[in-house]
């Protein structure tokens, strides 16, 4: 499968995802926003509509949407008083509306639109993966600068509040950077998938680690061992590659849940 | 000579809702170094008064300083400790106890890049002041009640307060270990100079070491030293007032 141009791509691209999905998925499961991936992912469909309705590149315009509707998200929470679960259904049904009427205007109910649901790694560019590469490190990078202050803010977000920490413009990073994973994760599992990928690694990784620290990295771990897995899993048996990721990742999320089961977690 | 009190509070009053005020003209004034509880039965107005003592709420009326500068615009935050309630705390993020107590040098680190050395020898030291540097590594959640409480303590003292302000600390918390937390908070108080705010559902084992006790049930019913306090009143939640 090495000798094939679009396998290296499609590895490649999956490990960067497989990577940054997990590592901002870690601090929105532990701050109980499981779901914020799935609000993003829904703005970012509109996103992909006006992107073909106005004939631009379908990432950009969803990486723009995704960015407006995590930051949307957490303005709604903090300003307009909005709980939690309610930003995030306001965004998310916005975002699935303007995304079909967008998409019946460019008239494109069609294979272009279900690369994005589902996912098309196999047909992940040089382009694209230079873009991928560089915002996942872009990414990866906010995350390694910004550890010690996100892990303390979900260790205890009221005593973070009282000694100044600047929680809204944490939680506008964080944001950010849901939505920038949500845009750059939609080549690989398609926007249906892509909170599965934030989710399921952190979730498992957190039955079998130690500390936060080694959650975090186990995240990872488990999501990059997930993609590369899921993609040759995906080759040989000929089975489309976003969903087969997610199945591996869904099966290592079920094999920690015994393994903490074991040891009485 | 003037000396700026750590915590006054001039005649604050404060409601959610215009019509239904939570605390009426409460007057307090915590001198620095003071150790001082603060009780009252649930829904008398003692995590709203703490609230607006730590700025997170502003009085509708009346005045709120912390070391003079008014306590919503307080400057000099990494000056205070604070210990939360446990039900709003980490929830179930597999941290150690090194990893909570770091937490408390957020504010004097800053936001961006790791902790520097002198920060990690603070919260070693914040560790060991509370006995729990045998577990420092060991995931919270393994630990009883009592020791996650002692490391959420050392979180609150690893950033070096000049006012440690504790929300119902013994919330959850078996008699012995209260006994523990209010000898250890005593030592904390006699150590370091540390003014200690304890808001709690009741008085309990802090009795015995505070300078005063002040009881709320939407004003200030008493303030003043322990043995003054009614005999009727040592449980504040009795109906007589």
């Amino acid at each position: 499968m090495f000798e094939l141009e679009f396998m290296r791509l499609a590895l490649a691209a999956g490990a960067v995802v497989g990577v940054l999905a997990p590592a901002v998925g870690f601090f929105l499961v532990q701050r109980g926003q499981s779901l914020i991936g799935d609000g993003i992912g829904h703005v970012a469909f509109a996103g992909v509509a006006a992107g073909i309705l106005l004939d631009v590149s379908p990432v950009l315009t969803a990486l723009a949407a995704a960015v407006l509707g995590g930051v949307a998200i957490e303005l709604l929470r903090s300003r307009a008083g909005a709980a939690g679960d309610q930003a995030l259904a306001i965004v998310f049904y916005t975002g699935i509306a303007l995304g079909v009427v967008l998409v019946s205007a460019a008239g494109a109910l069609n294979v272009d639109l279900f690369q994005y649901l589902f996912g098309s790694i196999l047909t992940v560019t040089r382009t694209d993966l230079v873009l991928i590469a560089t915002l996942g490190a872009v990414g990866l990078a906010t995350i390694g600068l910004l550890y010690h202050a996100l892990a303390g803010v979900v260790v205890d977000e009221e005593g973070a509040r009282v000694a100044g920490i600047r929680i809204g413009a944490l939680n506008v990073v964080l944001g950010a950077l849901a939505a920038v994973t949500v845009a750059l994760s939609m080549r690989v599992v398609g926007i249906l998938l892509v909170a599965a990928l934030m989710v399921l690694p952190a979730s498992a990784a957190g039955r079998i680690a130690w500390s936060m620290r080694s959650t975090l990295v186990l995240s990872m771990a488990i999501g990059l061992g997930s993609a590369l897995a899921g993609l040759t899993v995906a080759y040989y048996a000929d089975l489309p590659p976003g969903g087969t990721i997610v199945l591996v990742a869904a099966a290592v999320f079920c094999l920690a849940l015994g393994w903490g089961a074991l040891r009485g977690r | 000579m003037h000396v700026t009190p750590a915590v006054e509070l001039e005649s604050v009053s404060f409601g959610y809702r215009p019509d239904q005020r939570v605390l009426e003209d409460v007057n307090l004034r915590l001198g620095e170094g003071e150790f001082v509880a603060v009780a009252g039965p649930n829904g008398g107005g003692k995590t709203t008064l703490l609230r607006i003592v730590l700025g997170l709420e502003r009085p509708a009326e009346g005045k709120a300083l912390l070391f003079g500068e008014p306590a919503h615009r307080f400057s000099r935050r990494r000056v205070l400790g604070y210990l939360a309630q446990r039900s709003q705390l980490g929830g179930d993020a597999p941290a150690t106890v090194r990893e909570v107590v770091s937490a408390g040098r957020l504010a004097a680190s800053g936001l961006i890049g790791p902790l520097r050395r002198r920060d990690r020898e603070l919260v070693s030291k914040a560790i060991q002041r509370v006995g729990l540097d045998v577990v420092a590594d060991a995931p919270l959640r393994t630990l009883s009640g009592g020791m996650q409480q002692r490391a959420f303590i050392a979180k609150a003292i690893a950033s070096e307060p000049s006012l440690l302000v504790l929300d119902e600390p013994t919330t959850g918390v078996d008699a012995e270990s209260q006994e523990s937390l209010a000898a250890f908070l005593d030592r904390l108080h006699t150590d370091l100079g540390v003014t200690i705010l304890y808001v709690s559902h009741e008085f309990g084992a802090v009795e015995r070491f505070v300078q005063r006790l002040v009881l709320v049930r939407r004003t200030i019913v008493f303030d003043g030293p322990p043995r003054e306090l009614p005999g009727v009143w040592h449980d504040p939640s009795h109906v007589h007032v």
